[in-house]
């Protein structure tokens, strides 16, 4: 790089940019790099209504790699990971591409109803879903026995799973589809006009330049997704209340250290079991990460 | 009041939030503390009280209860020094978890709080709460229902908390269904059985009751009606027995109508719930005394068709029920005004005019003993169970609750166990009365790990 007549005054521009994210730094040190830390203090101790609190090293660490509760839990959330994200961003995918297409009327309004779900605070999501799969008198049941079949028992054991995918894919495919449609905002018109002029139609489009543009906003979206699944915890916590036997205290990793920490009082085993979910998240990430921004063989 | 209605908001996360950082600072600093409820401290003398009460003071009184600021200002008329600050913390588990994580932060925690019978041992393991007898509280004693005042009092005697309101057991029922199916009202369990086989065979759309898999609170009514010695606390000795022999005879009990199909097992205060009744699907509701007047807002469709009747017997010539809901007034170890709040506390649940005033406003069901055998009480018609003296039928049952009955001071966790045992074996139709042994050996393991020296009850 040349140097310029700004190059000298470059430390002091950096220190005016400091006193810029000095707020955030704080709200980001006292409300996250503090609470984490304290968290990983109180894993290391265990505290008894009778008896108080000791130092016990790792020990909650090994009883949580052990637990055999919270392994169905991270199984059971992986498994809702690799069904329903892939589902929810083939949805979003379509969409985008279809708002960005230019063929559909009234493009403006149908991306807003598509996001407006993410809107929606997911309590009342939940409360709204709850009654859809009402097991006596949700509309779904209803119309099942108009037609004279047996709806499924949605929120039944068999079903849960499936019915939670689908608020989580209704809640979240409009905020992928924001995401996957601003990016492609950002490819320059030209290409589209050069592939038209070679005689590609809208599908090649879409699927020779359109869609590798989106790989980096494609990826992105998986990353929040990894961690949104393994964190599911609103819509289980929600849906817990309509299904107190199917969804139990362990059903998802968060929502077996949130039973732990303020149902059976076992906050610094419940910090363990947090902080070993994030060790997970990150190398579930990292794996996912590695898989495709592997470049291909030629 | 039942308060296992309960979301998860962000508000709440925001609470637990708070929790875990007020935890962490308790851990960080938690030095030897004097134990301030080990031994009944000498009685405060009048004079102390008159003093007190002639001194401005500011109280502070957490509570759930709507409208309580009319009897709360029938103290302050009576005793124009002292102020009550009325704070609603939320209901039940919300504002239990707020009172927690003041009382381990060590600031901010009220003077009075409205907490249920079921946590009073949840707290005084904590010496939480402050041991009412210096203030004269014993004189009370014969003022309350016998079983509501053992469930205020400690296992070395003290008075923790006064009772406020209660939930003895009864069973509400569709006397149109009844009629129009031929069944008559059941007096013993096994009739319950026989009647309950009759009017799903007759409507397969229709079962007697529905016998909830999340409420806890009302099985633990059935357990206590049943005679079962599920908890027994001495300090840091509990003997659990979850599974003991009346236990089991309950769990058995439903889980068989579960399994043959003619009892619903849906959670209760759900839209679904409400809806069967309002549809006819639940012919009965097994519920406390709270129950009646919360139906009759819950289920208008069906107003008229309803009356009320004492539960079921195991052994009809000895009727006995259990409890299910109600609440006390507790004053707050750490309060600086405890001969105030120890007084507000009387006050509200003993004068005659507050007492009565609970039972017209709130509609609660009276602790007091005077009120229950008051006819201006028991002589209300209820025109939702066809002008039937609901009052009058619960003031009697009230009389028959076992005074036995205590609670475990791990009341969630054996909830949560018992949801996730016996609540699913009831769902699934599994074994019930063996999934009583899995509730037993869960809660068993929770309390020696909390350092508790546990016995099989």
């Amino acid at each position: 790089m040349p140097l310029s007549a700004a190059a000298p005054r470059r430390p002091q521009a950096g220190n005016r940019a400091y006193l810029f994210i000095t707020p955030f730094l704080v709200c980001f040190v006292l409300l996250f790099l503090l609470p984490l830390a304290y968290a990983g203090y109180l894993s290391l101790f265990k505290d008894q209504l009778v008896g108080g609190t000791v130092f016990v090293g790792l020990d909650n660490y090994l009883r949580a790699v052990q637990d055999a509760r919270l392994l169905d839990g991270v199984l059971r959330v992986a498994l809702f990971f690799l069904i329903q994200v892939p589902i929810m961003l083939l949805v979003a995918l379509a969409v985008a591409l279809a708002v960005d297409s230019g063929l559909l009327r009234l493009a403006n309004m149908f991306r807003l109803g598509v996001f407006i779900p993410y809107a929606v605070p997911s309590v009342v999501a939940a409360l709204m879903w709850g009654y859809l799969y009402g097991p006596d008198f949700g509309p779904l049941t209803q119309l099942g026995e108009r037609l004279g079949f047996a709806a499924p028992r949605l929120l039944g054991d068999s079903w849960m799973l499936a019915s939670l995918g689908n608020i989580v894919t209704w809640e979240f495919a409009g905020y992928n589809m924001i995401i996957l449609f601003s990016a492609l905002r950002t490819v320059p018109v030209e290409r589209y006009e050069a592939a038209a002029v070679d005689g590609a139609g809208p599908w090649r489009i879409a699927w020779h330049i359109k869609i590798p543009a989106l790989r980096p906003a494609l990826l992105l979206c998986l990353i929040f997704s990894v961690i949104g699944s393994f964190q599911l915890f609103a819509e289980p916590n929600l849906i817990q209340r309509l299904a107190p036997t199917v969804i139990d205290s362990s059903y998802t990793p968060n929502l077996y250290a949130y039973s732990l920490a303020f149902t059976s009082q076992q906050v610094n085993y419940a910090a363990a079991v947090s902080f070993l979910l994030g060790f997970v998240i990150l190398v579930v990430s990292y794996a996912v990460l590695l898989l495709t921004t592997r470049r291909p063989r030629r | 009041m039942p308060t296992s209605i309960r979301h998860l908001n962000r508000r709440r996360l925001l609470t637990v939030t708070a929790a875990a950082v007020a935890a962490v600072t308790l851990a960080a600093c938690s030095g030897s503390s004097p134990d301030p409820a080990s031994a009944p401290a000498e009685a405060v003398s009048q004079a102390d009280i008159d003093k007190a009460m002639t001194t401005p003071t500011t109280l502070t009184f957490w509570t759930w209860v709507p409208n309580i600021d009319q009897e709360v200002a029938l103290f302050e008329k009576k005793y124009p020094a002292i102020k009550v600050e009325v704070v609603n913390a939320g209901q039940g588990l919300d504002a239990y978890t707020k009172l927690r994580t003041a009382l381990k932060a060590g600031t901010g925690a009220p003077d009075i709080a409205q907490i249920e019978y079921q946590y009073i041992p949840t707290f005084s393991i904590t010496k939480s709460l402050v041991d009412l007898r210096p203030y004269g509280a014993a004189a009370n004693q014969s003022k309350f229902v016998d079983w509501t005042w053992g469930q205020v009092t400690g296992p070395n005697g003290e008075i923790l908390a006064y009772p406020q309101d209660t939930g003895p057991m009864g069973m509400l029922y569709r006397a149109d269904l009844f009629e129009k199916y031929g069944i008559e009202v059941p007096k013993t369990w096994d009739e319950f059985a026989d009647a309950a086989r009759k009017l799903h065979a007759a409507d397969p759309k229709v079962y007697l009751t529905n016998m909830a898999a999340n409420e806890a609170a009302g099985w633990h009514g059935l357990m206590w009606q049943a005679g079962s010695k599920a908890y027994t606390v001495n300090g840091t000795e509990v003997g659990i027995g979850v599974n003991d022999a009346a236990s089991r005879k309950v769990a058995g009990y439903w889980g068989g109508l579960a399994k043959e199909g003619v009892v619903s097992t849906d959670p209760d205060f759900t839209d679904n719930w409400f809806q069967g009744f309002n549809s006819g699907k639940y012919a009965t509701w097994l519920t406390a005394a709270w129950g009646p007047v919360f139906l009759s807002g819950s289920a208008k469709s069906t107003a008229g068709k309803w009356r009320a009747a004492p539960l079921p017997q195991w052994d009809a010539a000895k009727p006995v029920s259990g409890n299910w809901g109600g609440s006390t007034s507790a004053v707050i170890t750490g309060t600086k005004n405890p001969i105030a709040a120890a007084k507000f506390a009387e006050f509200l649940n003993t004068d005659p005019e507050t007492t009565t005033m609970f039972s017209t406003v709130q509609n609660f069901f009276p602790a007091s003993k005077s009120l229950l055998a008051d006819p201006a009480f028991t002589g209300q018609k209820s025109e939702f169970f066809g002008g039937q003296q609901v009052n009058k039928l619960f003031a009697e049952i009230s009389g028959t609750v076992d005074v036995g009955w205590q609670w475990p001071p791990f009341l969630d966790q054996s909830v949560k166990d018992w949801t996730e045992t016996a609540g699913k074996a009831l769902t699934d139709s599994g074994d019930v009365a063996a999934a009583t042994d899995e509730w037993q050996s869960r809660l068993t393991a929770y309390a020696k790990d909390q350092g508790f020296t546990v016995s099989a009850g």
